[in-house]
């Protein structure tokens, strides 16, 4: 019987190209026509004859010991064909992404609300879920530990991992800290030098991913004792290096096969249910299907980090930049994930794209047993954009400067050195993004004589009918750095076969890489016919039989994975041209593959491909490293750490509803630039995309967790911005070609995330006057009722 | 129970449906029809929309009983008789209003009955007839598009006499 298990495999492999657009064209992308057809198979479209549902038992508290577990109850649910606890784990029983401190399933300690306890497959997901209700948990309930002053006194409130913990590296509860000093730091001296000072007290809160597609998988035992899992993620490899050990199987009987995936943005940074939906496969000996319903989305992965920022800003009568002083707290909640280089990130990146001569900074994240936070899109950038950028509108106003113009004056540009000792050597052009944003046109005041009641804030509702709405116009810039940092290795592989199938040649492209929407799968074959004058292009399913890709994620996969795609096949047409060489004696140096030709500028057509190939396949595996980095000195901050950087700046104009405290971002500009747009249709849609999640977290987006106890896990309370609340977003590319990078490129998808927020919360502003230091900015705020 | 209905035009039946299962859940788990998406199961995000009876509807809140003898015309019911792309799907696809795709079969739906009821929205009617469809990837601006794009094309056949 075939499967729908056959079917993903089938997503990515069917998609022939016969486009012609190489890089800098906006072919479409291979996988749409599956997708508006209904075709395409998501993790969770993923089904097996015989297949078995898996769900888990969630704890209710915060921080709790476990007593004691009894499952006898739910193993006699008719339908149930397992119960497993962290007993019935083979191997390790920890894992992680920096630091292996979460255990799979939890052993006599709860350190988050929703944290795994046990597990149960059965036949239906309802026999599942009530099976679940029926196992036993005697918990001794304890005070959570959530607030930065508890974390820090751990004599008086306790440790989130005791010092002595399985693997845990806390010292106190900070889980990471990273100081940052330039030029003389910050002192009594220093300050004295600027004539104006600006301080503030800014707060994120916790921000959700929120991608569409659940967490969701089929693991399927094989024959060979090993596993096949068919999953959503970004990094295939890095799920099972984590994986292997706690199945105790070796890497290669962990076989790993992306499914469809709907959205991540960091989200699946972290494993969710790979390694349970395994678990019970392997103990079952069936397979194992696991989809997360929404609220089980919200405990099972990782969300933004919430920040308390504190900075301090000098400045010169002029408008120069003196010194900036900040302290950025995150909380990471119960275990580590990313935290360690999200710290880095806001270490490093925390002051923003400005010339400070002197800079004291010191970042850290906390153990909590609030929910645990790691990646989400702008990584560590975007808590400190709203903080950096909300001082310089306070620094423009206390200077009665332009905050434009007080932007620009201090944007770093080429050949400026950042506060970690590390040059800018490519192009960075701040103060014209600032100024383009800052050029394009305004639309339309607002006209109450002939409006549409709908465009107002509050819509729909009809609450109000243009009485009360005030508008407000805001700036922002932002920095963020594109791959990982730090000294980290960060390498992608890719492999490249040229074949002549039905009397055309046709090239493919095998890598790991996660596409998760972001349209890798387009460019790649993008550089394949630019580098081999071939039309038809064919994406191999990602899967764990090629080298690792590494993350879809820090916007580094058209740069990283890009980057090999282009090496492999520069490496085929080398083979290919020197077959020719050798069988024709070609001496021509400018020699290029074209229209599925080979040809000379100087001799003209030497032959067609097909006639050169013949039979034969050429097939080239290349790995794409970047330059290297090193990790920032711990007390200093010092250090090359950061392999590229991007910018984006955008303009926000609102409409705000002082009475009733709604906002309505009626319209979010953007500029960014991206060295050289490989897509320009794709980089658009990241780049508005990425301002929507950034207007996300301005106005509406927080998981709101009260005494460790999350409160909102739905898409009926945690709101995410609907088609309404979003504005049009002109956008505008500048190409200033990174030297160092592929073809040129910048990481797109995050820059706009970083820079756009405080725009918007700078537009609220300027429209009512408030100060507005916490994000989301909600009515009570703008009403003073809070 | 037995749960017998119309699923883009063909007669399905599902058995041993248990009475708490939604219209999401047969149709992508029982009948082969996984192309509505799953994402809230709450009727917060439209994921699921699909004609029931000629009128979008959440399927996710849908109890399966509640489409015997009923016509259901999913997101794989789209496409034109041969095949091609329907004019909602094709104007999603040329715009590069898919990204990740899971709001997608929604969006189409809920689009496709837009356009039936009004084949030339003004932009707020489209974003007040599709605020019930959460995409998290695009940002809305190419869903715009896509939608503008259809609405032309569907002016454009029906203008050269093509629509019946
Ligand atoms: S899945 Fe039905 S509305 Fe979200
Ligand atoms: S394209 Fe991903 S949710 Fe809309």
């Amino acid at each position: 019987m075939t499967t729908r298990t056959v079917q993903g495999e089938k997503n990515l492999q069917k998609i022939h190209q016969s486009s012609k657009d190489g890089i800098g064209g906006s072919p479409l992308r291979p996988d749409g026509h599956l997708k508006v057809r209904g075709e395409f198979a998501y993790s969770s479209d993923m089904w097996h004859e015989d297949m078995l549902w898996g769900t888990a038992l969630r704890s209710p508290h915060p921080r709790a010991t476990i007593l004691s577990v009894d499952i006898s109850e739910a193993l006699k649910v008719p339908g149930v064909y397992a119960v497993l606890t962290h007993e019935d784990i083979p191997g390790e029983k920890y894992y992680g992404l920096e630091i292996a401190d979460q255990p799979a399933l939890a052993i006599d300690k709860i350190r988050y609300h929703g944290e795994a306890i046990a597990l149960v497959a059965a036949d239906h997901p309802e026999t599942a879920r009530r099976a679940v209700k029926k196992i036993k948990v005697e918990y001794e309930v304890l005070t959570p530990i959530t607030t930065e002053e508890q974390c820090l006194d751990p004599e008086t409130h306790g440790y989130v991992h005791e010092p002595h913990e399985y693997k845990s590296h806390a010292y106190g509860n900070i889980c990471h800290e990273q100081k940052l000093v330039s030029g003389l730091g910050v002192t009594d001296e220093v300050r004295a030098l600027a004539d104006v000072i600006v301080s503030g007290e800014y707060e994120v809160g916790m921000q959700d991913q929120a991608f569409l597609g659940p967490e969701s998988g089929l693991a399927v035992p094989a024959e060979d004792g090993g596993i096949d899992l068919y999953i959503a993620t970004q990094w295939l490899h890095v799920d099972r290096q984590q994986m292997a050990p706690v199945l105790n199987l070796p890497q290669e009987k962990v076989r790993l096969t992306l499914a469809g995936v709907g959205g991540a943005f960091g989200g699946r940074e972290d494993l969710s249910m790979q390694i349970h939906a395994c678990l019970l496969a392997l103990h079952t000996g069936k397979p194992v299907k696991i989809v997360y319903a929404r609220d089980e989305s919200f405990f099972g992965h990782v969300h933004r980090h919430p920040a308390k920022m504190r900075y301090e800003h000098g400045a010169t009568r002029d408008g120069k930049l003196v010194f900036a002083d900040c302290r950025i707290v995150l909380d990471g909640g119960a275990y580590a994930s990313a935290s360690p280089a999200v710290v880095g990130n806001a270490a490093s990146l925390g002051h923003g794209p400005y010339v400070i001569p002197n800079v004291a900074m010191h970042a850290i994240a906390l153990y909590s047993n609030n929910p645990s936070c790691g990646a989400m899109r702008g990584f560590g950038a975007v808590q400190a954009a709203f903080g950096y950028e909300s001082q310089m509108d306070k620094l423009a106003e206390a200077l009665g400067m332009d905050p434009v113009e007080l932007r620009q004056l201090n944007a770093v540009t080429q050949g400026d050195f950042m506060p970690t000792g590390q040059e800018i050597d490519a192009p960075a052009p701040v103060a014209e993004l600032l100024q383009r944003v800052k050029d394009m046109p305004l639309p339309p005041p607002l006209d109450l004589e002939h409006l549409d009641v709908r465009t107002l804030p509050g819509a729909l509702s009809n609450t109000s009918h243009g009485e009360g709405i005030v508008r407000g116009v805001g700036y922002s810039v932002g920095i963020k750095n594109v791959g990982f940092s730090e000294g980290f290795d960060d390498y992608s592989t890719a492999r490249v076969r040229l074949e002549v199938i039905g009397g055309e040649p046709v090239a493919m492209v095998h890598t790991a890489m996660a596409e998760v929407g972001q349209g890798g799968v387009t460019v790649h074959a993008q550089i394949a016919r630019t580098e081999l004058g071939v039309e038809q292009v064919t994406i191999h399913p990602a899967n764990t039989e090629v080298g690792s890709a590494g993350s879809t994620s820090a916007s580094r996969q058209t740069y990283m994975t890009g980057g090999a795609v282009k090496l492999a096949a520069e490496a085929v047409r080398h083979e290919l041209v020197e077959k020719g060489r050798h069988r024709y004696g070609w001496t021509q140096t400018d020699i290029a593959l074209v229209g599925g030709k080979v040809v000379s500028a100087s001799a003209g057509v030497l032959i067609s491909m097909v006639d050169l190939l013949g039979d034969e396949v050429i097939e080239q595996t290349r790995e794409h490293h970047h330059r290297p980095t090193v990790p920032f000195d711990k007390e200093t901050g010092q250090g090359f750490g950061h392999v590229q950087y991007t910018f984006c700046a955008n303009r926000a104009v609102v409409d705000v509803d002082v009475e009733l405290g709604l906002v309505k971002v009626v319209e979010l500009t953007a500029v960014q630039d991206v060295g050289k747009a490989l897509n320009p249709l794709s980089v658009v849609g990241q780049i508005q995309g990425g301002c929507t999640q950034a207007l996300g977290l301005a106005v509406m987006e927080e998981i709101v967790v009260k005494d460790g106890k999350v409160r909102n896990a739905s898409f009926t309370d945690y709101l995410i911005p609907t088609i309404l609340d979003t504005p049009p977003i002109p956008v505008e590319i500048l190409e200033r070609p990174d030297p160092n990078a592929p073809y040129g490129l910048r990481g797109v998808g995050e820059a706009p995330t970083v820079s756009a927020t405080p725009s918007i919360v700078a537009a609220i502003r300027q429209a009512t006057g408030k100060a507005l230091t916490r994000i989301p900015v909600r009515p009570e705020h703008l009403t003073d009722t809070l | 129970m037995r749960v017998t209905f119309t699923a883009n035009g063909k007669p399905v039946e599902a058995d041993d449906v248990w009475e708490g299962e939604s219209l999401l859940y047969v149709l992508r788990e029982r009948v082969g029809l996984p192309g509505s998406k799953n994402a809230c199961e709450q009727g917060e995000c439209g994921s699921c929309t699909v004609y029931l009876d000629g009128l979008p509807v959440c399927s996710c809140l849908v109890a399966a009983g509640q489409v015997q003898d009923r016509e259901v015309r999913t997101v794989e019911g789209l496409a034109e008789e041969d095949g091609e792309l329907g004019l909602v799907q094709q104007a999603f696809v040329d715009a590069g209003a898919v990204q990740c795709g899971f709001c997608t079969p929604g969006l189409l739906v809920q689009t496709d009955a837009l356009l039936e009821r009004d084949a030339q929205p003004s932009d707020t009617d489209i974003r007040e007839a599709l605020s019930g469809n959460l995409c998290r990837c695009t940002g809305y601006e190419k869903i715009m598009d896509a939608v503008r794009l259809a609405s032309a094309r569907k002016c454009a056949a029906s203008g050269e006499g093509d629509q019946k």
